[in-house]
């Protein structure tokens, strides 16, 4: 390395989650990477409920199977609308049904294409997946009240392309995205393992303000820049996941020069 | 569960068992295919893959090369399947994110996705989602119905009341229109041909007369032998 010290001036690692977070306010957009507890960012999920935050509307693909993480968010009453493909959790239809959420409906491949694409400066494209169904066609009910259908999800522009139709599908532009990650260095590279990394690179993609929560912090030369599956470009901060086992947190190694102290503290501890 | 006969429709005779219907659809897949797999008889169709045929399995969440559960203990929390189950990876296989999952899906590079149904329509429309006034998800299921060349249902030929599945029109919303390619059922196999449906094999055992009187969909037979 040429300049080692300079390579360290960008440093997205943060202590002070809460600090960062408290940025969100009330009624935010918020992108949420994971399917089902499968790389779901739950420290950061925590965290937003630990700081009171609510009317939230949540792009993310499923609620979960219980009341962590999203589930959380739901049981306290802290989401306003849920864009999702595949909720899971009972009580999350209860409430969608109760009139206390809203509720857009999605193929899960839209989501996806729908988050990559607003990360990518695209507004809107046109997909097969819904076509002549009710989630294309306004028969879906965004939100309930007094048992009935209260008001419906708006009608997808349809248009024929090779003979096939297609629908109209806009971007996701978010005003934070919530990533999990495995590994990240301080110049907010990350690294996601197996099949967690699912949503995540997307929501990443897509949130103008994006915080991801790693199991190990490393060094900077230690990721490949081959093997990066979300580049620091993408991303504003990154803090330790609470559900790192917390001795991996502390066989992480700081750079030579580094202004911080050798010893990560797990989020367990910083929060 | 025992159907419950009524006056519409004759009580179900007995044809092929779930894993009997799996191991038909198992014979039909070819080596080199790429097969999304849905929930119920389908998860099933993997046993019965015979050994020389090599299928690559692809599940929603990003895993091109699936295999099967790793055994107690053996567990990743960071390797499950589209339904969150625990998995084992065969050699060579790939994860993507979901954005590529589903480029796979909707850019039609799968050769197979075996679906289970509600009802299935004449012309091959898919209901397979949603029964009203229960709750929605849809997953993947769109996508894969949208994108995918051959779509195969593996499905029960009547419901628990005994009313046929394959139908004029389906009654419940619609996952698809005209995207069914063949159905596997307890009593028949059907195929898809210029927007209709052909009867091109009964269960053994099972008339082709039986067959019509579960079926409330028209068709063609074209019967071998």
């Amino acid at each position: 390395m040429h300049d080692e010290r300079r390579a360290e001036v960008i440093d997205k690692f943060r202590q002070d989650l809460h600090g960062h977070l408290d940025a969100v306010p009330d009624g935010a957009t918020v992108a949420v990477g994971g399917f089902g507890a499968s790389g779901r960012p739950d420290a950061l999920l925590n965290a937003l409920c630990d700081l009171g935050k609510t009317e939230l509307h949540l792009y993310v693909n499923n609620v979960g199977e219980d009341f962590k993480g999203v589930g959380r968010l739901l049981r306290e009453g802290r989401l306003r609308r849920l864009t999702a493909s595949f909720p899971i959790l009972p009580e999350f239809y209860a409430e969608y049904f109760a009139g206390r959420v809203e509720f857009e409906l999605v193929p899960q491949g839209t989501l996806a294409e729908r988050m990559r694409a607003g990360g990518a400066g695209i507004a809107a494209f046109y997909t097969p997946s819904g076509a002549r169904t009710m989630l294309s066609d306004g028969e879906f009910a965004l939100s309930y009240r007094d048992g009935h259908p209260h008001a419906r999800v708006e009608p997808k522009e349809t248009r024929d392309f090779d003979g096939r139709p297609h629908v109209l599908e806009r971007g996701i532009r978010a005003d934070v995205a919530l990533v999990k990650g495995h590994r990240g260095d301080r110049k907010g590279n990350i690294r996601f393992r197996r099949s967690a990394r699912n949503f995540n690179p997307l929501a990443g993609m897509c949130g103008r303000l994006t915080f991801v929560e790693v199991e190990e912090l490393v060094d900077v030369d230690v990721l490949d820049p081959d093997d990066i599956h979300l580049p620091g470009v993408f991303v504003d901060h990154v803090v330790m996941t609470a559900a790192a086992v917390p001795a991996t947190a502390h066989i992480v190694r700081t750079v030579p020069g580094d202004h911080h102290d050798t010893t990560i503290p797990t989020a367990e501890e910083t929060r | 569960m025992s159907p419950t006969p009524t006056e519409t429709a004759p009580a179900p005779p007995r044809g092929l068992t779930r894993d009997q219907v799996a191991a038909r659809v198992a014979r039909d897949l070819i080596d080199g295919y790429t097969v999304n797999l849905g929930v119920g008889i389908p998860l099933a169709v993997p046993h019965f893959i015979p050994e020389d045929v090599e299928v690559v399995l692809h599940a929603e969440n990003g895993v091109l090369g699936l295999g099967p559960h790793p055994g107690e203990g053996h567990e990743d929390p960071d390797l499950t399947d589209a339904g969150k189950k625990p998995v084992s990876l065969r050699p060579g296989a790939a994860i993507v994110d979901s954005a590529m999952s589903f480029a796979v899906i909707r850019g039609g590079h799968l050769d197979v996705t075996i679906l289970g149904a509600l009802q299935v329509s004449e012309t091959g429309d898919l209901a397979n989602w949603y029964v009203p006034g229960r709750n929605p998800a849809v997953g993947g299921a769109m996508d894969l119905v949208a994108g995918t060349p051959q779509v195969w249902i593996c499905m029960e030929h009547v419901d628990r009341q005994g009313l046929p599945k394959l139908v004029r029109q389906c009654t419940f919303p619609l996952t698809g229109a005209r995207v069914v390619t063949r159905v596997y059922t307890d009593l028949a196999v059907f195929h898809v041909e210029d927007g209709g449906l052909v009867l091109v094999e009964c269960a053994p055992g099972v008339s082709p007369e039986t067959v019509r009187r579960h079926t409330a969909a028209e068709y063609t037979e074209r019967l071998a032998g």
